[in-house]
């Protein structure tokens, strides 16, 4: 399954990926950075596109449905 | 009204018309740009307060005006930023050197409120480039001080804006916001916060 994934040590929680999901997938964890939930992303790479930082890109993941 | 990704448009997703109108204001009169305080202490009661950056990630009007200008109006060149601009260290060091500015700032306005300086009707940009700015001062109810901090603030708010048009070009539509000072301060307050 190709899911987005954050690497939070990156991420500078700015919210941008929050606000162009598609599927509304992504939260801003307390401020401190964007967590995907798996379960609802598809992979379409929109957030990776629009990440300032770099920080989050869609890969391959172990975990899928 | 609905967006692109079908969520509901608030009220707060016109911010970006709000930092249009601050530079417009503080061109013709420079104590307007006191009004930029609110971006300053807002950002802040999130993040102190609500442990969260509901600011940048809802009603940050100079991120949207760079998400509208550079996605929207195609000013962007959408390419990814060198990996060192949103880095620790460079946006930790580039918020320490803002608030070294920013009080280098407030001394200037000391400065001209204890009289050993006067009332300077200039807008630095860059820290570095003096510009002529004086028609948006012809004294006031309020003492020179309070005029020297306009236009000392409205001289940092420019500068990051323009920083950030320029990286908004050169790489990502939003890049200023990987290393914004606000915004580095805020998700620090919120890290300690939730440690
Ligand atoms: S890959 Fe698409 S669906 Fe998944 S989090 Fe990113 S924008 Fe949302
Ligand atoms: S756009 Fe990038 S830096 Fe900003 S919150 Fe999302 S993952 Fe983090
Ligand atoms: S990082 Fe700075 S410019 Fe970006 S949304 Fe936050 S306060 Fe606004």
């Amino acid at each position: 399954m190709r899911k987005a994934v954050n690497d939070i040590n990156r991420c500078v929680a700015c919210g941008v990926c929050c606000k162009e999901c598609p599927r509304q997938a992504i939260e801003i964890y307390k401020g401190c950075y964007a967590l995907v939930d798996t379960g609802v992303c598809v992979g379409c790479g929109i957030c990776e596109k629009a990440c300032p930082a770099g920080s989050i890109t869609v890969s391959d993941t172990e975990e899928g449905r | 009204m609905k967006n692109k990704t079908g969520k509901k448009r608030h009220w707060y997703d016109y911010l970006w018309i709000w930092s249009i109108i601050y530079f417009s204001l503080g061109f013709f009169n420079i104590l307007f740009a006191w009004l930029g305080m609110i971006d300053f202490i807002l950002p802040l009661i999130f993040a102190i307060v609500g442990g969260n950056k509901w600011f940048c990630n809802n009603m940050c009007g100079r991120g949207q005006l760079f998400w509208l200008l550079g996605r929207n109006l195609k000013c962007s060149r959408k390419k990814p930023a060198p990996k060192w601009l949103s880095s620790k260290w460079f946006r930790y060091g580039f918020l320490a050197f803002f608030m070294t500015m920013f009080g280098t700032m407030i001394f200037q306005t000391y400065l001209v409120f204890s009289g050993a300086n006067s009332l300077r009707k200039v807008v630095k940009l860059f820290w570095t480039f003096k510009v002529p700015w004086e028609w948006a001062y012809n004294g006031s109810i309020f003492p020179d001080w309070v005029a020297q901090f306009g236009y000392g603030f409205y001289s940092l708010m420019l500068t990051s804006t323009l920083i950030g048009l320029i990286v908004m070009v050169l790489y990502k539509e939003r890049t200023w916001c990987s290393f914004c000072p606000m915004g580095t301060m805020t998700q620090g307050i919120c890290k300690l916060k939730n440690k």
